[in-house]
């Protein structure tokens, strides 16, 4: 048998993970890391991204948007601000996000808080990518 | 005399009430459970956020070495000019005393803040509805949690006020279904407000729910942060102790458990907590300014889960009473019907004995 890790998941609305896994992809603040058994511990602030972690050899995938993870040799524990599964997501949203964050970069509009804009843009393609990639 | 028809009328209505609030006792326990729930949902969420907190404190200074300037704008102390006060009361009535009292403490904290400029937030349609006969509205309203959705923030300079208490922003309607997004965007408003220096201190009134009889209406300080982890609480009530046995027996005649939201011990709130040299991926400044404002987040969901919960809790307790009274009086209808029935009797045997003895 691989050698496996407890995996957890928090959002503030409910525990989305709790599970036993082999590998976990983190998209940290500073780009993607991947862990294993055995990691160091570290803490680490999550960007924007996609959580993928393998368990029972099957690839499983999440949307977050911000968040924490601590590693531990044998245990990694993940609190995030949202965190949907692919079919979770709703697709025609976030879509209408994408194209509403455009339009505000596009404007030109002073008034427009380009670095929201930009989160908002990121969230929903990151969202648009992980329900894409679930077909 | 009354007549028997017309007390059997009486009867017959007060059943039909009886059934209503028995209904609606049963549908505030079963939401009850429901919000109880999500609380306890919250709860490994904020535990990690506090712990990371915590230990991120010990690790790094928040005080600038030199001049013990505090390094994070929501740490800032500053003298009380302006208030800002979250008042979060329930959108519906028939809750028995649960808007009322939680009106009657924000009034109290007024008057013990009178004289300071108070803006007010307003969750929840009971309380704005009286708030709004009150006090004024400010002419910059923060946007509505309803429609939140990316809404885009309005540059607002504070504007001349439109009295020493004023009403800057009402949120109706998001109490059916809380979501941290509507917490999370109020808390990104008060925040920036906080930051513009527009406001000096942020508290809010609620109802504390930690079990179906360990409630207290309190007020909180949620900023500035005076200490990670600790609520800082300014004026609490007890509920009473009459109030607390009703609630107790409502709950157990309604099969809700009596379960304290407050004591789950969650592996999630050992988070960060191990006694191990994290390697840090930033910086340890610059973790604790994301994680400031999130933590302020995360306080203002939970005051919203914890009242709705108490709402429901207190929706449940107001039904059973008045399922109770409608029982007592019925019985004593009851009493009243067969008494008049019977003195009709009388009176007609009389009748009859009388005209026979006349005879």
């Amino acid at each position: 048998m691989a050698e496996v890790f407890q995996l957890e998941l928090v959002t503030p609305e409910k525990k989305v993970v709790d599970t036993r896994a082999e590998e976990v992809q983190i998209p940290g603040k500073n780009g993607y890391l991947g862990v294993m058994p055995g990691h160091a511990p570290l803490i680490t602030e999550l960007s924007v991204g996609e959580i993928t972690y393998r368990e029972n050899s099957t690839q499983q995938r999440l949307a977050v948007a911000w968040g924490f993870a601590e590693v531990l040799p044998d245990k990694v524990t993940i609190l995030a601000e949202t965190a949907e599964r692919p079919s979770e997501i709703d697709v025609e949203r976030a879509r209408k996000a994408k194209q509403r964050a455009e339009e505000r970069l596009a404007s030109g509009d002073p008034n427009v808080d380009v670095e929201r804009a930009l989160d908002a843009l990121r969230r929903a393609e990151s969202r648009l990518e992980v329900a894409g990639k679930a077909k | 005399m009354p007549n028997v028809l017309d007390i059997r009328r009486r009867i017959r209505s007060v059943i039909n009430t009886r059934q209503i609030t028995k209904a609606m006792k049963m549908v505030s326990a079963a939401k009850l459970r429901r919000a109880q729930e999500r609380a306890l949902a919250a709860r490994p969420y904020a535990h990690m956020l506090t712990n990371v907190l915590k230990s991120l404190v010990a690790r790094t200074d928040i005080f600038d070495p030199e001049t013990g300037e505090p390094k994070h704008p929501l740490l800032a102390q500053r003298e009380e000019k302006t208030i800002l006060l979250i008042v979060v009361t329930g959108d519906k009535g028939l809750a028995g005393a649960f808007n009322a009292n939680i009106i009657k403490a924000a009034m109290r904290f007024l008057e013990s803040k009178s004289g300071k400029n108070i803006d007010i937030e307003a969750v929840g349609r009971k309380g704005r509805d009286f708030l709004r006969r009150r006090y004024p509205a400010a002419k910059v309203q923060t946007p509505g949690l309803e429609e939140l959705e990316e809404s885009v923030e309005t540059e607002s300079k504070a504007t001349e006020r439109a009295g020493t208490i004023q009403i800057t922003g009402e949120h109706v309607g998001i109490l059916g279904k809380v979501e941290f997004a509507q917490a999370s965007a109020l808390a990104r408003n008060v925040i920036q407000r906080y930051c513009r220096q527009e406001i000096d201190s942020v508290y809010v009134v609620f109802n504390e729910f930690k079990s179906v009889i360990a409630q207290r209406l309190i007020v909180e300080q949620i900023l500035p942060i005076e200490q990670i982890g600790e609520q800082a609480v300014r004026l609490y009530e007890e509920l009473p102790e009459e109030e607390k046995k009703r609630a107790k027996e409502a709950a157990i005649s309604a099969g809700v458990g009596m379960r304290d939201t407050g004591t789950a011990r969650e592996p999630a709130s050992q988070f960060g907590t191990a006694q191990v040299d994290y390697i840090y991926e930033q910086a340890p400044e610059d973790l604790f300014r994301d994680l400031l404002p999130r933590y302020v987040s995360v306080q203002i969901f939970r005051s919203l889960l914890e009242s709705v919960a108490a709402e429901h809790a207190a929706r449940m307790t107001a039904m059973d009473s008045a399922t109770n009274n409608a029982t007592d009086m019925i019985d004593s209808l009851t009493l009243a019907m067969n008494r008049a029935r019977q003195a009709k009797i009388t009176k007609e045997i009389i009748e009859i004995v009388s005209g026979a003895a006349a005879m």
